[in-house]
């Protein structure tokens, strides 16, 4: 089996996350693209380090969870917080930051 | 006396400086200080001029001190007394001594008498400088402090606006003079590498024709400038506006005559180029008739004064330029009517002393009664102006028409001769004029006049400068011209033949003088009108200054005006504007851009993913190209 | 001693000192400044006779280590021209500071402490500019200057609506900056091309190929010109002339714009000696417009601060034409121009600020026949004037004589056209006095209590010095001519080695 599947699987799930990002209004459905995202990239970070032989992908991939846990938390905290001031997940919503 | 001649000037500087600093505590001893100085200078000038008379060279040259120096050019703070500075010393010191004097009583009731005594002395001090400097730098030193003296004096009275403006006027037209010979100086310098007289004139020859022109045209410019000829004329009778004692001083007796020194010092350069001697001969000749006509057309006591003085240092000019032994003619000219001129505008201050301020001659008429020592004297500085023997004006006006006619071209000989001759007959005309109209005929007063004469601080000074018109063209007129040679030229042995004799142009002279006299006593005998009368287009010319000023207005004034107005105008909205725009395009371009931060999360979604599309189609444009 | 490092430093920590005197107490820092002050003139008379005793072209060398990886160093040195730059600024700043002192009421927002630290640090980076002898640390002076100029520019006086202010704050920092960034450009084409040294010294005779000569000139001179300022780089000028206190008008005018011409002298001329002589035809050029041009503009002028900063823009433009004909006697002139145009239109600045102070306008016609009441001020007022339009006499006279006869020798037609320029002065000169203190009393002036105060003792103290130096300099300018010329002729002879004999 070759790892070109993985990379196709990898910008399947990534392009499906972006489309999501673009096209959902809801926080956590947003959020959750956005972790399908960057876990089409630790695949595609993994399926590099099988070709390549080394570690370094793996590596990365380690990290890149380690960043995803720490944003999950973070972001859903602010998500909590716009929640509870506006009674609304919609992003579109929280527009105040603009010019 | 002769090492120290720095105290000459140091004393009326230190005189001024003391006036204007110490304040209201000098009000009053301050003009006595005022008048003492100048008398100390003249004593010193005495004693400097008799000294001079033993001195091997008869000329006392000294260097006070590096006034400055840069790479190969030093320009150093010296004095020269020689025979032509020691007749100006003694003129300014000696004349002006005698109107500070009249000044202590003339300005006795004027607040700001210390004030105007601390300016006369500064006057006197630079006036000085003027004709002590060894160089054209300490020349022009003194040449710009009589100036500035002279503007401070004439807008004395500053809260009259005719009195500043006139101020202003005559410190503007002076430095359109002054520009010019400032070039003259850098030309000398860039030529010859000195300023000092004795070096350029040992040099002159060695300088091209057109140079020589060159120069002598910028220093006529100077000198028509600070001697109100012609082009730069229309100054001098605005000048008038300053206190009286000031127009004899300064507008009449000295100041006005530094351009005739500055020629005459300049002799070498002057003689050296006869295309020059013509063009300083045409201004002289020009504005002695143009004094004259104006002169006949006003109706203020001064004005005619002042368009007197032009025309009478319109002879001067032509006398310098005529060169030779002119030149000493016209000093001799120069220092008579320094007496006269001064006596007559003193006499008018006294007149205008006792008549409260008048000026118009309209207005005056059988004062004769009232102010006899006015009278007399002033009638003394009349006969001596219009050259009748044996007073001053005929022994020193004669002999500058004669030498006019004594010229080797024979139309030169008619067309400046013919002139100074036709000056004469106008000069005895317009100042019969005014001292019909001033002194005799019916009253013509305004109400409440009580004409009176004057005190004897002021009619002392008065008698003596009569003394002086009566007598000082007789004494003065060949031992001077011995005197004056060297630095001037001498006469040449042989005698040029005119197409005149001399005794045929004395009795033309003489009989012109007559007549203008004699037809000006007849028209005026029985007084004028008292508004002006409608005249025939001389007449209105010569009122309006023969168009002059008029001239000046439209081709100086009004575009110098218009452009200041117009750059102002592109200063603020051209170049600032380019500047001022190039802002607010930036801002406005900045303004429409930040509407693009929408506050949209997923709009900015979409441009970062079409930021990173874009930057992955680059990179695979560059990989596969 | 170190002078020149001592001379830059103290008043910065007098700034610092000033800076930190409580606000509740602003007599203590009017008077820690003025004293401070006056101990950096105490330090710059010394520095002037500890130059005359060494010998060189650049005296009283310092030198400390900074960036030694770029060979950038904190080393100052001074030639005859940088000497009598700093002593200008060190006499200058104390009488400035004098005439400020009641400039601010302590009521209102803006900070006694501040302004006065302001002008110490002002002090500080102009001095600095001054002395450095590393084109770095010259371009580090150069650029902090402008962070005091900014605040005192566009936060201090009373007289001038807040808006106006800031909008000549801002114009003043931009123009400024652009100069600047230009500049910094060819200090680093400069590091590159010449040795990798920020050493003046070595940077002078280091090989500089012409064309890349040519852009770094440009860029010097760009923020040079500006500096100055030389038309057509002027406008940002008025404004802020007009919109700073006039003292603070004083200092921009009188010194912060000679790092310009002074800049032009230090580095243009002596690292771009082919490049000097390939645009002096273009910076002559821009000077004779600036005299014509900006003489004819103050005539045009109703406001009297804006009114003596055209003056000044057609001065610096008799300077610029005195740098750039390379003659030795027109290169002297405009330094002496440098130090005398700061005597002259610094004690105008301040004579006007006297008269704005008390009327509370700066619009000329708020004024009118003013010399009725107030004849001493008017009288020190027309002195100033005349020193502006260079009567003779006074100090200028020298600077003009020496620029005009200099330029005279090289190029007739520039100098006869720059002379035209002294008839202008005179007319805008005398059309102010005229319509400031002659004519008729305006009636609107008898009703400011103000305006019938004349001088007091305090402003005859701000005045004195400034008066006593333009008259002793107008008859005996010798010492320093002594000063300037060997610098000049050093300077000159980088440009012309030919001529360096003369």
């Amino acid at each position: 089996m070759t790892p070109m599947w993985y990379i196709v699987l990898a910008a399947v799930l990534f392009s499906i996350g972006a489309v999501g990002v673009l096209v959902r209004r809801n926080a956590i459905v947003l959020f959750m693209c956005v972790e399908l995202m960057l876990n089409a990239a630790n695949l595609a970070l993994v399926t590099f380090s099988r070709i390549n032989g080394t570690l370094d992908g793996q590596i990365m991939a380690f990290f890149a969870m380690v960043v995803a846990a720490a944003e999950v938390v973070i972001g859903l905290a602010i998500i909590m917080l716009i929640f509870r001031t506006r009674r609304s997940a919609s992003v579109d919503d929280a527009n105040l930051l603009k010019y | 006396m002769l090492s120290n001649l720095w105290l000459l000037i140091a004393i009326p500087a230190a005189s001024a400086a003391v006036l204007l600093l110490a304040g209201r505590k000098a009000d009053r001893w301050g003009h006595w200080l005022g008048v003492l100085a100048p008398a100390a200078s003249f004593v010193l000038g005495l004693i400097a001029f008799f000294g001079l008379r033993d001195l091997p060279g008869r000329a006392a040259e000294q260097t006070l001190w590096t006034f400055f120096k840069s790479g190969d050019m030093t320009i150093d703070f010296g004095l020269l007394f020689d025979p032509l500075t020691a007749v100006f010393v003694l003129l300014i010191t000696g004349v002006g001594s005698l109107i500070h004097l009249y000044a202590v009583g003339y300005m006795a009731h004027d607040e700001g008498r210390r004030r105007f005594f601390g300016y006369f002395n500064l006057f006197v001090a630079a006036m000085l400088l003027l004709v002590l400097g060894n160089n054209y730098v300490m020349l022009y030193l003194g040449w710009e402090g009589v100036g500035l003296a002279s503007y401070l004096l004439i807008s004395f009275w500053y809260n009259r606006p005719s009195a500043a403006t006139a101020g202003k006027k005559a410190f503007l037209m002076n430095r359109v003079g002054d520009a010019g010979f400032a070039i003259a100086i850098f030309l000398m310098l860039a030529q010859l590498g000195t300023v000092n007289y004795n070096q350029v004139f040992s040099q002159v020859g060695a300088l091209t024709t057109g140079t020589v022109l060159v120069l002598g045209l910028l220093l006529l410019l100077g000198a028509c400038g600070k001697s109100g000829q012609f082009p730069l004329q229309a100054w001098l009778p605005d000048a008038m506006e300053g206190p009286t004692p000031v127009s004899a001083l300064i507008h009449a007796a000295t100041m006005v005559t530094a351009g005739v020194y500055l020629i005459a010092r300049s002799n070498p350069i002057f003689s050296a180029n006869s295309t020059l001697q013509l063009i300083v001969v045409s201004v002289g000749a020009l504005t002695l008739l143009m004094g004259c006509i104006i002169g006949a057309a006003k109706d203020d006591i001064k004005r005619v004064l002042a368009w007197s003085t032009v025309s009478q240092i319109g002879y001067m000019f032509l006398g310098v330029g005529l060169g030779g032994g002119a030149y000493a003619l016209a000093i001799i000219h120069l220092l008579a009517h320094g007496f006269f001129k001064a006596n007559m505008f003193l006499g008018a201050g006294s007149v205008m002393h006792g008549m409260q301020d008048q000026v118009d001659i309209r207005r005056f008429g059988g004062l004769a009664k009232y102010m006899k020592i006015t009278w007399l004297t002033f009638m003394m500085g009349w006969l001596a102006i219009i050259g009748l023997p044996p007073l001053s004006g005929f022994f020193t006006k004669e002999p500058i028409i004669a030498a006019a006619f004594e010229q080797h071209d024979a139309w030169k000989s008619w067309v400046f001769g013919g002139a100074a001759l036709l000056g004469a007959g106008l000069t005895a005309f317009y100042m019969t004029r005014l001292f019909v109209l001033t002194f005799h005929g019916p009253k013509r007063w305004t109400d409440g006049q009580h004409p009176h004469e004057s005190p004897a601080v002021m009619w002392i000074p008065l008698v003596l400068l009569a003394i002086g018109s009566v007598v000082a063209g007789g004494l003065m007129a060949s031992p001077v011209a011995k005197w004056l040679e060297p630095p001037l030229p001498a006469a040449p042995a042989e005698e040029v033949h005119g197409v005149l004799g001399h005794t045929a142009i004395t009795v033309l002279s003489l009989v012109l003088t007559v007549l203008g006299a004699g037809l000006a006593w007849a028209l005026f005998r029985r007084g004028t009108a008292l508004e002006p009368q409608p005249a025939g287009p001389v007449v209105r010319a010569a009122r309006a200054n023969l168009y002059t000023d008029a001239f000046n207005e439209a081709v100086f004034e009004k575009p110098g005006s218009w452009l200041t107005r117009a750059l102002v105008y592109v200063d603020n909205k051209g170049i600032d504007g380019v500047v001022n725009g190039l802002a607010a395009l930036v801002g406005g371009g900045s303004g429409r851009l930040r509407r693009l931060q929408t506050g949209f999360v997923r709009s900015y979604a979409l441009s970062m993913l079409a930021g990173g599309v874009l930057v992955l189609g680059a990179l695979l444009a560059v990989r596969l190209g | 001693m170190k002078y020149l490092s001592l001379l830059t430093v103290v008043p910065l920590i007098g700034a610092l000192l000033v800076a930190f005197v409580p606000r509740t107490k602003p007599q203590l820092a009017k008077q820690l400044a003025l004293v401070i002050s006056l101990i950096v003139f105490g330090l710059a008379v010394a520095a002037w006779i500890a130059y005359r005793s060494d010998s060189g072209r650049m005296r009283l060398e310092e030198s400390y280590t900074w960036i030694p990886a770029w060979d950038a160093k904190f080393s100052f040195a001074a030639d005859g021209i940088g000497l009598v730059m700093l002593a200008l600024t060190a006499l200058l700043v104390p009488i400035v500071i004098l005439a400020s002192w009641h400039d601010l009421d302590n009521s209102g927002k803006r900070s006694v402490p501040a302004y006065f630290a302001l002008i110490l640090a002002l002090e500080g980076t102009m001095i600095g500019a001054f002395a450095s002898a590393d084109v770095l640390l010259f371009y580090l002076f150069f650029e902090v200057m402008l962070v005091p100029m900014y605040f005192l520019i566009g936060s201090f006086s009373k007289d001038v609506p807040t808006k106006q202010r800031h909008y000549a704050a801002v114009k003043f920092f931009l123009y400024s900056l652009v100069g600047g960034l230009f500049m910094l450009a060819a200090v680093v084409g400069l590091w590159v091309v010449g040795g990798h040294t920020f050493d003046w010294q070595q940077l002078v005779n280091a090989d500089i190929d012409s064309g890349v000569g040519r852009w770094l000139f440009l860029g010097f001179f760009l923020a040079f010109a500006i500096k100055a300022p030389f038309f057509p780089f002027h406008t940002w000028l008025p404004d802020a002339g007009g919109a700073a206190p006039a003292g603070i008008a004083a200092l921009l005018v009188g010194v912060m714009d000679k790092v310009g011409t002074f800049g032009i002298l230090r580095y243009c001329l002596p690292l771009f000696p082919e490049a000097s002589k390939y645009f002096a035809p273009l910076a002559i050029a821009l000077a004779l417009v600036g005299i014509i041009y900006a003489a004819l503009l103050a005539v045009g002028q109703n406001d009297l601060k804006r009114l003596v900063s055209y003056t000044s823009i057609a001065h610096f433009g008799f300077i610029g034409i005195g740098i750039f004909v390379f003659s030795i006697q027109a290169g002297s002139g405009a330094v002496l121009y440098m130090i005398n145009h700061g005597l002259a239109t610094g004690l105008l600045f301040l004579v006007v600020g006297m008269f704005v102070a008390r009327r509370g306008s700066t619009h000329v016609n708020d004024f009118g026949g003013a010399g009725k009441l107030l004849p001493l001020l008017a009288g020190i007022f027309f002195f100033a004037g005349m020193a502006s339009l260079a009567l003779p006499g006074l100090a200028p006279f020298v600077s003009e004589f020496l620029v005009l006869a200099g330029t005279f020798k090289v190029n007739k037609t520039v100098a006869v056209i720059a002379t035209i320029g002294i008839i202008l002065a005179a007319a805008y000169v005398l059309w102010m006095v005229q319509r400031t203190t002659q004519g008729t009393l305006n009636p609107a002036l008898s009703t400011v209590d103000a305006m019938k105060r004349d001088l007091t003792k305090r402003e005859m103290i701000v005045v004195a010095p400034l008066i006593a130096f333009l008259l002793v300099l107008g008859f005996y300018p010798q010492p320093v001519l002594d000063v300037i010329n060997p610098a000049v002729e050093a300077t000159i002879a980088d440009i012309n080695p030919v001529q360096a004999g003369k």
